[in-house]
């Protein structure tokens, strides 16, 4: 596949499933999440006023827990989408990138796995609290930045030549 | 201002030009029309809805957790309803506000895709309409959500409104799908696309969008690293915590401390809003920029009018994220010049939009002669 064919392509997937991932998330999971997050807050406040903190601080940790979950799975959804208009239009633009056909290739697939890996790394922080989904999000939207400023630096190759 | 444009497109429908009902204008146009609502309706949620709003939940908030220190547990989970009325207000607003403008980007994506789309120039057609009336569809369905609730719904959770927002998400993803199907067929039969004068431009307008647009993503991305890296968990974990001290006054009625927490929690809010919406500005702005910069050729103003807007644009498309930024140490100073970057993005995007408009053909009228 040519660079563009990657970014075209890939970022159009991407596009399809950041909005199929937004369209199920809410029809089926946003609306019971927010009335989640309420409802535990709510609670807490309540048992304050009986003046049960156990289950005040109980109701608090679910609340921080469905909130933690929330604002993630929102972030995925905005972030597949952002991620895919960006690979569509460096496609588009691709052509103003002053590189090798072979490192264009190359910095066009680290834009793409950058792409769809840093919101999946977000995604699976919502299933397991351990390190390695920060790691993997963290080392995607790395690829990201390199891939985007290396792109920025041929482009800029372009304009001074 | 206007550049004199004495010819007319015989470009047929659907083809890669730019005649009166092809899909690339239909698409352009409703993307572009589509961003400046979104952002108009941005800026009047902005002035309007969103401190008044901040306020109103800071408000109830602030009763529910005196009720709870008084003892009224009936008055917390009504001060609670409040709020949560109050915050999916907001949510729903800005949801319009994201949604309207991402799809008129999505849409001015996919006018530029049509030398790459290999379906028949009446399907295409009708993609592009249907996907225009899921765009629309989406964002009034949510803006909705809140004044419609669930009155005369057949479930339990979900309302009419958010019903026909799901349907209008379902009409642009299937508008996309067919448009991504008509790629992959172009890629499978290797058929090369006609020249297109959009995607070989090199005018200074548009090599300076282009330049500007790349510039604002990658600060964008490098200020959301940063965030990511430095605050986000500081900031929930700081959430969970003043949370938490609220509620542990008021099962000790300290009413001082109640207070002390509630603007503690007023002071996060605001830090978390200002820097989510800085990074998420600086990579919108650019990712239009850039957009911008592939339709320069279309814009029909003299060039000298054009390298204004764009400077315009990209002064704006700066301003904005910045000041947003510093909204939290220079207050309203800061916010007023913020708005201020934001109407002149407005106003360079109206402006390109007209000379959109001005179109007449001569580009695709002159490609037409040399094939000739």
């Amino acid at each position: 596949m040519s660079a563009k064919q990657v970014l075209l392509i890939g970022g159009l997937a991407l596009a399809i499933l950041g909005m199929s991932y937004g369209l199920w998330y809410a029809a089926f999971a946003e609306h019971q999440a927010l009335d989640g997050i309420g409802q535990s807050l709510s609670s807490s406040f309540q048992a304050a006023a009986e003046k049960d903190s156990s289950a005040a601080e109980n109701s608090l940790l679910q609340y921080r827990e469905a909130k933690y979950r929330y604002d993630r799975q929102v972030d995925v959804h905005g972030h597949w989408l952002g991620l895919s208009m960006l690979l569509i239009i460096v496609a588009i633009g691709y052509d103003h990138v002053s590189f090798s056909q072979k490192l264009k290739t190359l910095l066009a697939w680290i834009l793409l796995i950058g792409s769809a890996f840093f919101p999946l790394g977000v995604l699976m922080q919502t299933w397991s609290h351990g390190p390695a989904p920060r790691y993997v999000a963290a080392l995607a939207s790395a690829m990201v930045i390199v891939a985007l400023a290396a792109m920025v630096l041929g482009f800029l190759r372009r304009q001074t030549a | 201002m206007a550049t004199p444009e004495p010819l007319i497109a015989a470009t047929k429908m659907g083809e890669t030009g730019f005649a009166l009902m092809s899909t690339r204008r239909l698409l352009t146009l409703a993307g572009i029309g589509m961003i400046l609502v979104g952002m108009i309706f941005g800026d009047i949620f902005a002035v309007f809805v969103l401190h008044q709003n901040a306020a109103h939940v800071g408000a109830s908030l602030a009763a529910a957790a005196h009720s709870a220190a008084a003892d009224e547990t009936a008055a917390v989970a009504a001060n609670f309803q409040n709020t949560g009325a109050a915050l999916e207000n907001r949510g729903t607003k800005v949801d319009t506000h994201v949604h309207l403008i991402a799809f008129g980007y999505l849409a001015l994506m996919l006018a530029l895709l049509q030398p790459w789309v290999r379906i028949s120039a009446a399907s295409a057609r009708k993609l592009a309409l249907f996907f225009v009336f899921g765009a629309v569809l989406l964002p009034l369905g949510v803006f909705l959500i809140h004044y419609v609730g669930l009155a005369y719904s057949p479930l339990q959770a979900i309302g009419w409104a958010s019903i026909f927002a799901d349907l209008g998400g379902f009409m642009v993803l299937a508008a996309t799908l067919g448009f991504g199907v008509g790629i992959v067929r172009h890629f499978q039969t290797r058929h090369s696309p006609q020249q297109d004068q959009l995607l070989s431009n090199r005018s200074v307008p548009a090599r300076w969008l282009l330049a500007g647009g790349l510039f604002l993503v990658l600060a964008g991305f490098l200020h959301g690293a940063y965030y990511a890296g430095v605050n986000l968990y500081r900031h929930e974990d700081a959430d969970y915590r003043i949370l938490l001290s609220m509620s542990s006054a008021a099962a000790a009625r300290n009413h001082a401390q109640i207070d002390q927490a509630i603007s503690d929690y007023g002071q996060l809010q605001g830090d978390k809003a200002v820097s989510i919406a800085a990074h998420a500005h600086a990579i919108e702005f650019g990712l239009l920029a850039m957009l911008l910069a592939f339709f320069q050729p279309y814009v029909q103003l003299r060039e000298a009018w054009k390298r204004r807007w764009a400077g315009v644009l990209l002064m704006g498309s700066l301003l904005l994220p910045v000041c947003v930024q510093m909204e939290m140490k220079f207050g309203l100073l800061a916010g007023g010049i913020a708005d201020l970057g934001g109407l002149l993005v407005i106003v360079a995007l109206l402006a390109m939009w007209i000379g959109i408009v001005r179109y007449t053909g001569n580009i695709d009228a002159m490609a037409q002669g040399r094939q000739a």
